[in-house]
């Protein structure tokens, strides 16, 4: 078996203040390298705390969190955040957004041209290099969004409901796009979300979290044989797992 | 379409020339009829020659000493607004964008700033004074000090509300410390910028005016000082038109730099 790309052992994550909140609570957790783990809960189970504590966005109150055997201590371009909002910069087009991780990191252009027009163009924006975000749908904001983290060719890939906020024609879109494009990449990815279905459509490995504190509830490999499209979602593989997922989260709650 | 729209356009420019185009009719023909107070108000036509005599007269004679003058002294308050709106800018913004910023910069400064602005700029005239005398630097501090003080405040405003997942991703695609201030916290904090730099623009000509009819000899301000003591309305009042021109085209300006400069938030707002 592939050596584990990401380590967290004992995670435990408190917000301070009058009403202290435990956010994580004794969080052990093991992803191997080029692994595509979901984790799936209710809001208010963490997850998107857990992510926050791997992009190095927070940092942890107890435990220890190691990416690629280094523990982390601030956000960098090794760990590519994908957010919920794309939280492009509005000033910038798309071309220059999707530029912006190289050019700050002091590449040279010539260095990281060629890799933006064909992360552009595997987004499928290559024409719209010069359209602001604000001229831009929701879906296409969220392609830029994933191009910019895919140009600076991090080794772990997180990504935050990025599909949450988009109607659901274009998440089908946005869906098949990733599995396309990971298929391609075999990046290790954390991905957050509260959809069973898309969990289990692009996931290898699923993490169910139960929520008050936020703990790991159980951990379910995904026996759907990949590639997978969007017809995975009709497969008799799929219902079945998706039954015993529904079963594992109302077991949960009781 | 387009005829549409001038059409529309000339429509609204009628309606707003209408109340100043009545007022002035109404002051002069009241003017005429001796119904303004004698020799104190001129009428608007009486204004206008003392313009002109005042903007295009020959220089140097005795009689009227304002004679041609116009163009120098507007030039003065001009360059004088330029300098000190200027080193405000220069000084306030990245002031208000470290303020903004930095919790460390916003506890140590940020006090004093709120401590010192309830000063108006009319009361640090006589300081000025004793400080520069009569000269240019004093009409400088107090425009520099006037237009500072809402520049730095709207900027720390812009600067502090920068949307926390914009300073993520720029920090999680490898920007720190002053690549994040001047590409993200900058551009962020623009339009409140912006708002600081107009209201800053209005506090310039403030400061000019009251710098020059108390601190300096020469500029719009003080002419209109000097023309009133000496009983000259028509060029006291040709004065007011003066500044209240000049700070409406420089408002302008400014106006048409942050448009062009902030097309993605024209934009937005669609």
């Amino acid at each position: 078996m592939a050596s584990s790309a990401i380590e967290i052992t004992g995670v435990t994550k408190v917000y301070p203040g009058d009403n202290p909140v435990t956010a994580l609570e004794n969080i052990d957790l093991e992803i191997a390298d080029g692994e595509f783990a979901a984790l799936l809960g209710p809001s208010g189970c963490g997850k998107s705390t857990l992510l926050n504590l791997l992009a190095g966005f927070e940092t942890v109150t107890a435990g220890n969190l190691h990416v690629y055997g280094e523990a982390v201590t601030a956000p960098g371009p090794q760990r590519a955040v994908v957010f919920q909002e794309a939280a492009l910069f509005p000033w910038l087009n798309v071309w220059e957004n999707v530029v912006f991780g190289p050019k700050v990191q002091g590449m040279p252009a010539q260095q990281y041209e060629q890799k933006a027009s064909e992360t552009l163009k595997l987004v499928g924006l290559e024409n719209f290099a010069k359209h602001l975000p604000v001229q831009l749908s929701g879906g296409m904001r969220q392609r830029v969004g994933i191009a910019r983290v895919l140009v600076m060719e991090p080794t772990l890939l997180l990504m935050d409901e990025p599909f949450g906020a988009l109607d659901a024609q274009t998440r089908l879109t946005m869906q098949q796009l990733l599995l396309d494009v990971w298929e391609g990449l075999k990046k290790t990815v954390v991905f957050v979300t509260h959809d069973i279905d898309e969990a289990i459509l692009l996931a290898d490995v699923i993490y169910v979290m139960s929520a008050r504190p936020g703990r790991i509830a159980t951990r379910i490999p995904v026996e759907v044989p990949r590639p997978r499209n969007l017809d995975t979602l009709t497969d008799v593989h799929f219902n079945e797992m998706k039954k015993r997922i529904m079963h594992e989260m109302r077991v949960d709650q009781h | 379409m387009s005829t549409a729209l001038s059409g529309q356009r000339s429509k609204r420019m009628a309606l707003a020339a209408c109340l100043p185009v009545l007022f002035l009719l109404t002051w002069e023909v009241m003017g005429r009829y001796d119904l303004l107070i004698a020799g104190l108000i001129p009428t608007p036509s009486a204004v206008l020659r003392a313009w002109w005599v005042w903007a295009a007269g020959a220089g140097g004679l005795a009689l009227n000493p304002y004679s041609g003058t116009w163009g120098a002294n507007l030039w003065f308050s001009l360059q004088r607004v330029g300098e000190g709106y200027l080193l405000a800018i220069v000084l306030g913004v990245p002031l208000g964008i470290f303020i903004g910023w930095s919790r460390l910069a916003a506890r140590l400064v940020d006090p004093s700033i709120q401590w010192l602005r309830p000063i108006p700029i009319t009361a640090w005239l006589p300081f000025s004074i004793a400080l520069f005398g009569i000269n240019e630097f004093g009409a400088i501090f107090l425009i520099t000090l006037g237009a500072f003080y809402p520049i730095v405040v709207n900027t720390t405003q812009g600067a502090r509300d920068v949307d926390k997942n914009l300073v993520r991703a720029a920090r999680m695609m490898g920007a720190g410390g002053g690549s994040l201030l001047r590409r993200v916290i900058l551009p962020a904090a623009l339009p409140s910028v912006f708002t600081g730099l107009r209201i800053g623009l209005g506090i310039a000509w403030t400061a000019v005016i009251v710098a020059e009819m108390v601190a300096v000899k020469s500029g719009l301000g003080y002419v209109l000082w000097d023309a009133y003591y000496v009983g000259r309305m028509d060029v006291v009042i040709a004065d007011m038109v003066s500044i209240g021109l000049m700070g409406y085209v420089s408002d302008r300006l400014v106006v048409f730099i942050e448009s062009r400069l902030l097309t993605w938030r024209r934009m937005q707002s669609y």
